[in-house]
């Protein structure tokens, strides 16, 4: 008796296996790396760029170690940081301003490994130092643009319909407009609901109010946030900073978190500083653009680069004069145009709308060019010609362009500024050498707990101690490998829980062993002993282990920043703790006594 | 080797009214000093900037304290962390200042004074997110209390449940009046560590339960009053209670010596937690319900003849 058919212990034998093959890649050190990314919208990073700079650093003689493109960013990994320095500094100086080269630390992890879905546990701040920021939306303002802006179409419309209107009011969350008379209230209701169908319309004695369900204002906000984030990730990308994590988190804040980065008031600059758009004209004129090719750029004029359909970029001269600003943009969304070709759909506001009208007008068969400015530089977006007068607010930019690009285009338009301004309201920099400090505190105070009661254990419960202490040890091995396969990002309290986690699993080591030894001294034959001492305990286990993680659970749901990082390893670690007391202790003491006549047993 | 090889069960039921009358004082003294003292919320609770820097060699405290009060931002606070190197600095919120423009000036009028200090960490928490907390901590604490009691009610009986989450809260109370006696410092970690001692304890007093369930249905214990099958099932239990406790406290009390000062407020909040955890578990969880007026038929349900129709 006590024999556990051979695929259980088959099972225990591949759980193990692959605890330890998901925990390996956690040994494996960290060595110097560089990681280029695209700082504007409009670059690709792609195999053609680690082409290109794998051609770089061959040149210069710099040796690399490895090199692997991750779809956003190409990663050389280098010897030691002398040597990733260097390479750093060339590919910086050889690449421009349109890439930004960031050091970076890389997983020694091999890439067999890899391959198999392994990776290292992803460390805290707490843990790493760097810098957290959590901004919140101003959703007021986000809601009051958008009021602003409705307003502005209700007066274009009632305008062009040659409705005659009072005063025109954004309160708190609607839109009021006066009017004179019954016919024509009923008029402006009529034209209004054409145009702003995704608005409610109430009409009350001579005046229209416009207001947002809640559907629409839910919209609004999560655009809100969704753009902000979109905002902030081309923004930190220029800090160079390797993997970043920005985040909405609740309904109106973005969490972001630069790894690595010290200087909060760089960062904070780079966060609240804005792109912008512009609309200007271009000129045609062949001569002024030879004179500008050949380096004499006439007064008044700029040569800028243009990107064509066909991906690459050619010259292209404009006025300096700035018709219209980004500032003027409400929104810009992806669609198709009449004859179903890909197109950016463009929404101004009233002022916007006015000045685009009168400048369409004016200027019509000639080319109007979209300039998008980042970083003090500007490229010429696209540059349609004019066709006709644009009226209404509504411009859409079609071409020859594709589903892709037309998204892209939209994505910049919207980039460039945020939906709504945001405030800071927590930050937290946390110094590198306290997050060493952390881990190195953490791990030694983990370890010597646990030695201290391995220890208790085998000299307390001789035999069955010592199977506890495995199975212990066990528990910590699938713990560590469950927390790196799921991807959870280990912090202090993280840590902490892994202790907490480790003294409560004994447990279920000492509610059996303690059993046993009960059935013993009531006379049961030892086999017999074991074998009830499993199943009574079992009972009482799970009971107490279901408590414990309906709290863990509760924490995981509500709890936020660092009980969330306890709950989390608290949570997996009741699970392993329960599998490798009662399943892997009890292979192990079946292989020991299972299957013979035993007179004692050693407990 | 065995510590505790008890032959007769322990008369802990006829202890009940003197160990009620001692957790009635602790608890009582505990809310008063709630009460009186209230908790040292910490920055991430009422919003604030906090400092903590390191010295290359020991630092007067009074010296920083007066260079910081110097630049009149209000009541700031500055301590020693363990050591006489690390210091933290407390400033309150400036509506006038960031955060950053608040911390920049502190460091280098420090750094004026003594240019071996090294800034380690640096929060700031806007007062918003401190309130926040607060709501999303007491609602944890009232989830895990609700889940708990449903759990117990469904496996056991609703008896069990209740002195269980009595037994459960009258530890946390008590670790909070200790936070408020002492002052020490109530951040989030200690909010994880209390909601820790919670599942922790539960599973305490279920292990003492599980045993008293079973006793009941014992044969040989039919003749035993409700007292003497609940003194059995703890004296049969303490050898374990014991020996588990003594381990996580080994680790807990591992973590207060070796964890340094980030993980000390989770370290103490437990230290204390599992102390009471045992005793709750033992001498309020079960006198409790025995008040409750627990009996042997509450856990051996009649066997239910089903009625079926017949057609």
């Amino acid at each position: 008796m006590n024999r556990y058919p051979i695929w259980k212990y088959l099972l225990i034998i591949l759980s193990v296996a692959l605890a330890a093959l998901y925990t390996l890649p956690n040994l494996f050190g960290e060595s110097p790396a560089v990681q280029i990314a695209s700082v504007r919208a409009t670059v690709k990073v792609d195999a053609a760029l680690q082409q290109n700079a794998e051609a770089v650093l061959k040149g210069a003689g710099i040796k690399t170690e490895d090199v692997f493109f991750d779809g956003t960013s190409v990663k050389f990994r280098f010897k030691d940081t002398e040597v990733q320095l260097k390479a750093k500094d060339l590919l910086q100086a050889r690449l421009g301003d349109d890439y930004s080269v960031a050091l970076n630390l890389l997983s020694d992890t091999p890439s067999w490994l890899t391959k198999l879905g392994a990776k290292p546990m992803s460390l805290g701040l707490d843990l790493r130092g760097g810098v957290h920021f959590l901004l919140e939306v101003d959703m007021k303002a986000a809601v009051d643009k958008a009021l602003e802006k409705t307003a502005g179409d209700v007066r274009r419309e009632l305008k062009e319909k040659k409705i005659r209107y009072g005063r025109i009011v954004a309160t708190r969350d609607s839109v009021e407009v006066q009017l004179r008379d019954e016919e024509t209230t009923q008029a402006a209701a009529k034209a209004l609901r054409q145009v702003l169908q995704q608005s409610q319309i109430d009409v009350r004695e001579n005046k229209i109010v416009i207001s947002y369900s809640a559907v629409a204002l839910q919209q609004l906000k999560n655009d809100a946030v969704k753009q902000n984030i979109t905002t902030l990730h081309n923004r930190v990308n220029e800090l160079g900073v390797a993997e970043p994590v920005i985040q909405q988190q609740g309904e109106g804040r973005i969490v972001v978190q630069l790894p690595g980065v010290q200087d909060t008031s760089k960062a904070k600059d780079i966060l609240g500083r804005t792109a912008t758009l512009e609309v200007r004209m271009v000129e045609d004129d062949q001569a002024k653009m030879s004179e500008a090719l050949n380096g004499n750029v006439p007064a008044g004029f700029e040569l800028l680069s243009e990107r064509g359909s066909d991906g690459q970029n050619r010259p292209i001269l404009l006025k300096k004069e700035v018709e219209l600003t980004g500032d003027n943009i409400n929104d810009a969304q992806a669609g198709f145009d009449d004859q179903n070709s890909a197109a950016v759909h463009i929404n101004l506001d009233s002022t916007g709308a006015a000045i685009f009208k009168t400048l369409t007008k004016e200027s019509i068969g000639k080319r109007m060019a979209m300039v998008l400015v980042e970083k003090g530089k500007g490229e010429v977006v696209t540059a349609p010609v004019i066709r006709s007068e644009i009226g209404g607010g509504r411009v859409q930019i079609s071409g020859s362009m594709g589903v892709a690009e037309a998204n892209d285009t939209a994505l910049l338009l919207r980039a460039g500024s945020l939906a709504a301004p945001m405030n800071i309201v927590e930050e937290r920099t946390i110094g590198p050498s306290l997050g060493k400090d952390n881990i190195s505190k953490g791990f030694n105070s983990t370890l010597y707990g646990f030695f201290a009661i391995a220890v208790f254990m085998m000299i307390y419960y001789r035999v069955f101690g010592v199977v506890s202490a495995i199975s212990l040890a066990g528990n910590l091995l699938f713990l560590l490998a469950m927390l790196s396969l799921l991807g959870v990002t280990l912090t202090l309290p993280g840590i902490a829980a892994i202790a907490l986690t480790l003294g409560m699993a004994i447990d279920a080591n000492v509610l059996i062993n303690e059993r046993i030894r009960e059935e013993l001294r009531l006379g049961m034959t030892p086999q017999a002993a074991i074998s009830n001492g499993y199943d009574h305990a079992f009972a009482t286990i799970l009971d107490s282990n279901v408590t414990t993680l309906i709290a863990g659970l509760a924490l995981l749901i509500f709890g936020s920043g660092a009980v969330r990082g306890f709950a989390w390893v608290h949570c997996i670690g009741i699970l392993t703790s329960m599998y490798s007391a009662v399943f892997v202790s009890r292979g192990v003491i079946n292989l020991i006594y299972g299957g013979r006549r035993v007179s004692t047993l050693a407990v | 080797m065995e510590f505790f090889h008890i032959k007769r069960d322990i008369p802990f039921m006829s202890y009940g009214k003197l160990t009620t009358a001692i957790s009635l004082a602790t608890f009582v003294l505990a809310v008063a000093f709630l009460v009186m003292k209230g908790l040292n919320l910490g920055v991430e609770f009422t919003g604030g900037t906090v400092m903590e820097l390191r010295y290359a060699q020991s630092v007067d405290l009074n010296q920083v304290r007066e260079k910081v009060d110097s630049l009149k931002y209000g009541e700031a606070q500055v301590q020693s962390l363990g050591t006489t190197r690390d210091v933290m600095v407390r400033l309150p919120n400036i509506k006038t200042k960031t955060s950053a423009q608040l911390s920049n000036e502190v460091l280098n009028l420090l750094k004026a004074d003594n240019s071996a200090v090294e800034l380690r960490k640096v929060e700031f928490i806007g007062p918003s997110v401190g309130s926040e907390l607060v709501t999303h901590g007491a609602t944890a604490i009232l989830l895990v209390c609700v889940g708990i009691i449903a759990y117990l009610a469904v496996r056991f009986e609703w008896r069990f449940a209740v002195s269980a989450v009595i037994a459960n809260m009258h530890d946390v109370i008590i670790i909070l009046g200790c936070f408020a006696l002492f002052q020490w410092e109530f951040s989030l970690t200690v909010l994880a560590g209390i909601l820790a001692v919670l599942g922790y304890s539960v599973n305490e007093s279920v292990v003492v339960f599980d045993r008293i369930r079973e006793n009941f249905r014992k044969p040989n214990l039919r003749g035993k009053t409700v007292p003497e099958v609940i003194d059995n099932a703890i004296t049969a239990t303490i050898s374990r209670t014991i020996i588990t406790h003594g381990s996580t406290e080994c680790m807990v009390l591992s973590m207060l010596i070796f964890g340094g000062a980030a993980l000390h407020g989770f370290a103490m909040a437990l230290t204390i937690g599992i102390v009471f955890g045992i005793y709750s578990s033992v001498l309020v969880a079960s006198p409790l319900l025995l008040m409750l007026g627990v009996t042997r038929e509450n856990m051996i349900k009649p066997v239910r003849i089903k009625e079926e129709a017949v057609v």
